[in-house]
């Protein structure tokens, strides 16, 4: 079954000195797919990298690229095949993006590296496909991280190859620049079939764009398959380690730790106006309870994660009598209850909230 | 294109520049003599015996000499820098030159007192032997620190220590043979002939075209070693041949003129600067004739300022190269490199 695989290893070990990071690494990735390593710092994303582009010897096992195993393809041809954009800055001296890119041809030229006009052709298309030929007579050292990293991209794909390893490629962009970069390497694995792993920290995009996730966690992949096998409730948490605040998978936030405590304020909202009054909340210190959030609401997320007490109800249900008569109770014990929504707005599901409006109204500070 | 026209042009007129300082060179001297005079020498036509060993056998071969050994400490120093990927890195300040130095010094006091006249091949072999030395700790010195400036002021160390072994040995050694050692230990050009200049060229122009050939590679290797690893260069043997070749151009120098500071950071950075660029392929053959260059121009200096005594070579190169190395480090230092 492995033949159907682009790019796979086998039971591969890697690390330091002969001291094992990650063990029994199975990653399989077809053609045109991307496959995005995601984990804590220091689990080990880097050295696996390093390991399947040849960097780094494999302690035990072996990687696997279109059949034929890594460590018996020479080095020039490997050059051909897979390309790398990692984190290190590179300090061309005197050197303007397209010559940056042109050091992409490396393998493909004769002994004086003189480029021929095939090349000059692939170099002017890289540079078309990243966007960044308007730049290419500018100064590398002189551009910005954004840019830098889009010429660095450019320069991995003048090696044409069909597979391309990315380390954190997005780490230091702006979110325009996140989106710019993601959506190249997007377009590029399904044109070209240009087969893409990157490790990434921003798992919101991770989500995104990969066809395939490994979650590395101490010694072993902890997790692998499609975003949605992997964003589950509380897995980031225990990925990750979080211990202050919480993450939460379905919207891929994340919260600051909740007030813990006796609920001194009660939040009715919905529809995502409770959100920033639970966060400012938060940031003063006031420990809060809220509801009536069915679970499907915009608000229920963030809820969960700030709200010393969230009534809820299930979503599509209407409101039960005794989630009704919890609500009450705590607003019961609050000394001011906010609400989000505007009685005027209506709808089917709302006498309840309209209720415990006039609940809150009849016993505490209203706002 | 136009670059490439300007590029070529410079590099011509580094080669003419060369040229005109080893004609000056053949020129000027305690004893005048005439340019027309020169140029019968030069074509063999001259009647004047004395004339013609001065020029032909004094000053031509020295002049030769100190545009090679100048050449080959610049690309020496190029190959050092790249190496280190350190601007700043040079045979004379990491103390290779005085590893060499004291290895070559140590092989002629001994076989002196045997009466034993060494051979090139064993001065140059000695240098080279001193010099992998001096590398090899410095090398082990790069793997401790982690500061470009930290592994230049390790390297400034074992240079003195080499030199303090140096003038010991010499001191010590205070015998009528041995006094032009200590000239030599200074760093000069004075007493080459033309024997020195094949065994000197027999060495140099090999390597030269050696580094040449490794252009394309050094390329890549500055791009640092992660990329370089990806397009396929193989690094032990590319490393291994950068030391061994940079070893072996400052052994080769300091065998015949002893230690010659600064060249090997000044030449390549006013290399760079003059072509523009810092491609290999053209950095080497600039480094080359930028050295030869400010050799010759140096050692004109040292022979006229103060003749009929002579400078030491280091002392006009330093007045000239060290404040490249300040430049360089206050230009680094606003990029927070150092």
């Amino acid at each position: 079954m492995s033949e159907e695989f682009f790019f796979y290893t086998k039971a591969l070990s890697v690390g330091y000195h002969g001291t094992a990071l990650v063990e029994n690494i199975e990653l399989k990735l077809k053609k045109g797919q991307i496959l995005t390593l995601i984990g804590p710092n220091g689990a080990g994303k880097t050295t696996i990298l390093r390991s399947i582009i040849g960097q780094l010897e494999p302690l035990r096992g072996a990687v696997f690229l279109d059949g034929r195993e890594l460590g018996k393809i020479s080095a020039g041809e490997l050059a051909k095949k897979l390309s790398v954009v990692f984190t290190q800055r590179i300090r061309p001296e005197m050197m303007n993006c397209q010559q940056v890119v042109e050091t992409g041809r490396y393998p493909y030229t004769g002994r004086f590296g003189i480029l021929s006009d095939r090349d000059h052709q692939v170099v002017k298309e890289s540079m078309e496909l990243v966007k960044v030929s308007e730049i290419a007579g500018e100064p590398f050292e002189q551009i910005s991280d954004g840019q830098r990293q889009l010429v660095m991209l450019a320069r991995a794909l003048s090696q044409e190859p069909e597979v391309i390893v990315l380390d954190e490629p997005t780490t230091f962009l702006d979110i325009r620049h996140k989106l710019e970069f993601l959506s190249v390497l997007q377009r590029l694995s399904k044109e070209r079939g240009l087969s893409v792993i990157l490790s990434l920290h921003e798992l919101d995009l991770a989500e995104r764009i990969s066809d395939q996730i490994a979650c590395i966690r101490g010694e072993q992949v902890d997790r692998t398959g499609a975003p949605e096998e992997i964003f589950t409730q509380g897995y980031i948490r225990k990925l990750y380690g979080i211990r202050e605040g919480n993450y939460e998978e379905r919207t891929n936030t994340a919260e600051l730790p909740k007030q813990e405590g006796t609920p001194q304020v009660f939040v009715i909202g919905g529809n995502g106006t409770g959100t920033p009054v639970y966060r400012r909340l938060q940031r003063q210190g006031i420990p809060f309870a809220t509801g009536i959030l069915w679970e499907n609401d915009l608000d229920y997320p963030a809820a969960r994660s700030l709200a010393a007490e969230v009534v809820g109800e299930k979503a599509f249900y209407r409101v039960r009598e005794n989630t009704m008569r919890r609500a009450k109770e705590l607003i019961g014990g609050c000394r001011e209850v906010i609400c989000t929504l505007k009685p005027e707005a209506g709808g089917d599901l709302y006498p309840e909230l309209l209720e415990l409006m006039e609940y809150g109204k009849a016993n505490c500070v209203f706002h | 294109m136009e670059n490439k026209a300007y590029r070529f042009g410079m590099l011509l007129f580094l080669f003419f520049l060369t040229g005109v300082l080893v004609a000056v060179s053949l020129y000027i001297g305690s004893v005048r003599i005439s340019w027309k005079e020169i140029g019968s020498v030069l074509s063999g036509n001259s009647q004047d015996i004395v004339y013609r060993d001065i020029v032909m056998e004094i000053r031509f071969p020295r002049a030769v000499a100190a545009a090679l050994l100048g050449g080959s400490l610049a690309l020496s120093g190029y190959l050092l820098q790249t190496f280190f990927h350190n601007p700043i890195a040079g045979p004379f300040i990491m103390g290779i030159s005085s590893g060499a130095k004291l290895a070559v010094a140590l092989v002629l006091i001994l076989s002196l007192r045997k009466a034993l006249q060494p051979g090139f091949a064993g001065m140059i072999g000695a240098g080279f032997a001193g010099a992998m030395l001096s590398m090899g700790f410095v090398i082990l010195m790069s793997k401790a620190v982690d500061k470009m400036s930290m592994l230049i002021v390790s390297g400034i160390m074992i240079g003195y220590i080499c030199s303090a072994a140096t003038d010991f040995l010499v001191t010590f050694a205070e015998d009528e043979q041995i006094v032009n050692l200590h000239n030599w230990s200074r760093g000069s050009f004075s007493g080459i002939g033309w024997d020195h200049v094949a065994v000197i060229t027999m060495v140099v122009i090999p390597v030269f075209l050696g580094v040449f050939f490794m252009s394309k590679s050094i390329s890549a290797y500055e791009l640092g070693e992660l990329y370089a690893h990806n397009l396929g260069l193989n690094l032990k043997r590319f490393r291994f041949w950068l030391v061994v070749l940079s070893s072996l151009l400052s052994a080769c120098v300091t065998s015949f003129a002893g230690p010659v500071s600064f060249v090997g950071i000044a030449a390549p950075h006013l290399a760079r600067r003059l072509l523009g660029t810092a491609r290999p392929i053209v950095m080497i053959p600039a480094c080359f004739l930028g050295g030869a260059a400010f050799c010759l121009f140096s050692d004109l200096l040292a022979r006229t300022m103060l003749a009929p005594a002579e400078l030491s070579i280091s002392a006009v190169t330093a007045m000239f190269g060290a404040p490249v190395v300040l430049f360089i480090l206050v230009q680094k230092k606003g990029k927070g490199e150092f």
